[in-house]
């Protein structure tokens, strides 16, 4: 409603509503801009460093306008750093894990929200407090399960399952089944169960409740929880950190990583390389932007 | 009231189902028995074949990736071991602990990050969120372009949020530097090399995620607020001010919990940010990035880092068990 930064008047008319006098929001306009500026800056200022060479900044300083504006960075630093291997990875790993996750929650979901049985509230609770935990306290036992467990070399050129992208694919998934399986189940819930049991009735099977039934009916839910998973996996960091040694495996997100190192002091390739990563997210976030809201709220349970 | 587990429903149905939640709980209940009813009867021994997979396949990889390597880590904890062979896993008793109590220097810096981490973004942050909620829930002109704008750093990673910044930040290259006119002078700080100032250098980059997030949730909430309650305690006299606190704020309590929950769970896991700095050290020094320079440095001290893995769990367990009991101690006595 009304605001701290309105003037004073508003707050002493007494039964009238307020809200009608939509004109005098300058005080509201003016700490809405101040704050939008400061919130682009650090975009803007990354942008602004990727488009100028590097010559052109060494010659007139980074605080400057003069030179020439061009992609050649983007272009140096799109081969240079690999950018198009390190976008395959992260494909390679995102893809699979968003389906998996969906997948397995979604059967899970319908298992506890439309079937009723003893240990639906403890699952769910198991589920929903797995996905809550921060990384780290699984780090070690996980990186120790998987360096330990002996595969062929045929399979995996590191004997184990370290250094594969299963490795990443199953930990996200594991990781994410919890927060989309409390969501769909919520979903779930608040469908008619006249649905089901109206299939029940023509003798449909659970499969074919769940599969033909209920799972179309979870479009919406499903479509927004795949964009908020395709972020934040695309975006996860610390997985492939762990598990993938070989720096030509890594998804782009863990490889910026090693940008740094990799383009010294020219911040004008790094400010480039930072751009060139934004820009996935981005279009996902212009294209889809009302699933990835409607994903984050729909939950809000995200940790 | 309404658990959040009730409200993410919500806001996906056309208008004509939102309003009386009421109405779908009572037929869920009802329906819910017939199809307990009907499964004496109608559930064939393939149904529940089917059933079974369909739960024991996710719990399976719940258990086997995210449960059993808690409890490794707990039984590790009590141990000593190089991470090589699992013969040479040693008994130590309570040795990390006191270790890492004790004799373990960044341990106490780290745990007064954590925790200035989490005063930063409970107290910053999150109203930072939820001011400029409010202020965006009005009928003003942008209201989209400005929500579009403090909502773009949520979507990128924390990891890639430390590369912008440290742009922004750098000594020599900084904007930050240019804009207070220390840029090329001595006085010209390095904020994320600096030890005394880089904590609070990266917390700043965290809030400017972490606001837009709690934004976006507080936007829901504002929403999903009755109208009808501010138009009573308008009636009432109340003024602006008077009405938030006592009559929206109050009736937002699922969304709040959901955000207490996500600002101290945030607080804990942070580690992208820190690792990315500077491997979180130097004034950086955080539990999370401890535990796992204690897994993959030289000398790979499996002991130690579990026992900080677990420091950090039973802190998490806090936050965790509250927001369950909040979310689902209504419907198991149910």
């Amino acid at each position: 409603m009304s605001t701290l930064a309105s003037p004073a008047p508003r707050t002493t008319a007494p039964g009238a509503i307020p809200r009608k006098a939509g004109k005098r929001h300058y005080g509201t306009h003016i700490f809405l801009a101040v704050m939008a500026v400061m919130w682009l800056v650090p975009l803007l200022w990354a942008l602004f460093t990727a488009l100028r060479p590097k010559a052109d900044t060494d010659k007139y300083g980074y605080f400057s306008v003069g030179g020439t504006f061009n992609f050649d960075n983007f272009i140096q630093a799109w081969t240079q750093g690999g950018f198009s291997k390190y976008f395959m990875n992260s494909l390679l790993i995102t893809v699979p894990s968003v389906v998996l996750t969906l997948f397995f929650a979604s059967m899970m979901a319908f298992a506890v929200s439309r079937v009723s049985w003893k240990f639906n509230i403890t699952l769910l609770i198991m589920f929903t407090a797995g996905n809550l935990l921060p990384p780290q306290v699984l780090a070690a036992p996980l990186f120790e399960m998987f360096k330990h467990l002996t595969l062929p070399y045929s399979f995996s050129d590191s004997g184990n399952l370290l250094n594969t992208y299963i490795s990443v694919i199953a930990v996200d998934t594991a990781f994410q089944i919890g927060f989309c399986t409390f969501v769909l189940s919520n979903y779930m819930k608040a469908l008619s169960s006249d649905l089901t049991e109206a299939a029940l009735v023509d003798g449909a099977g659970i499969w074919r409740q769940y599969w033909n039934i209920i799972l179309p009916l979870c479009r919406p839910a499903l479509a927004a929880l795949g964009t908020l998973e395709v972020i934040f996996i695309y975006n996860d960091f610390f997985w492939p950190l762990l598990f993938i040694q070989s720096g030509d495996r890594l998804p782009v997100t863990t490889a910026i990583n090693n940008l740094q190192g990799q383009f010294l002091s020219n911040y004008n390739l790094l400010a480039a390389g930072a751009t060139i990563t934004v820009i996935p997210t981005l279009i996902i976030y212009l294209v889809l932007q009302r699933q990835f809201v409607a994903g984050l709220t729909l939950g809000s349970s995200k940790g | 009231m309404s658990t959040t587990a009730e409200k993410p429903a919500v806001p996906d149905r056309e208008p004509g189902t939102a309003g009386p939640s009421l109405a779908a709980l009572g037929r869920r209940g009802v329906g819910r028995r017939t199809i307990r009813a009907g499964r004496v009867r109608r559930l064939t021994r393939r149904d529940k074949l089917v059933l079974a997979v369909m739960v024991g396949v996710p719990t399976l990889i719940q258990l086997l990736l995210v449960w059993l390597p808690t409890l490794f880590s707990i039984a590790l904890s009590f141990t000593r071991w190089n991470g090589l062979d699992l013969k040479d896993i040693k008994a130590a008793g309570t040795d990390n602990y006191r270790f890492v109590v004790e004799d373990y220097p960044p341990f106490w810096p780290a745990m007064q990050h954590n925790i200035l981490w989490l005063a930063f973004l409970a107290l910053i942050a999150t109203p930072l969120g939820l001011l400029l909620a409010v202020v965006l829930d009005q009928k003003i002109r942008g209201t989209k372009i400005y929500q579009s704008i403090f909502f773009t750093p949520v979507m990128l990673s924390l990891a890639l949020i430390g590369i912008i910044w440290q742009l922004f930040y750098n000594r020599d290259s900084g904007l930050l530097n240019y804009l207070l006119g220390t840029a090329g002078t001595p006085a010209a700080v390095d904020w994320f090399g600096d030890s005394n100032v880089n904590i609070w250098a990266a917390m700043v980059a965290a809030t400017w995620r972490h606001a837009g997030y709690v934004m976006i949730l507080y936007l829901a909430g504002l929403k999903g607020v009755d109208p009808s309650l501010r138009e009573a305690a308008s009636i009432d006299g109340a003024n602006a001010v008077q009405t938030f606190f006592r009559v929206v704020f109050p009736a937002m309590r699922p969304v709040n919990i959901v955000i207490v929950v996500i600002t101290i769970i945030e607080s804990l896991r942070a580690f992208d940010i820190v690792y990315i700095i500077n491997r979180g050290t130097n004034g950086l020094e955080l539990i999370s990035a401890l535990v796992i320079q204690n897994l993959v440095g030289e000398g790979q001290v499996i002991g130690v880092g579990s026992s900080l893995a677990v420091i950090l769990l039973v802190i998490s367990l806090i936050p965790i068990v509250f927001y369950l009991i909040r979310t689902f101690g209504k419907e198991s006595k149910a």
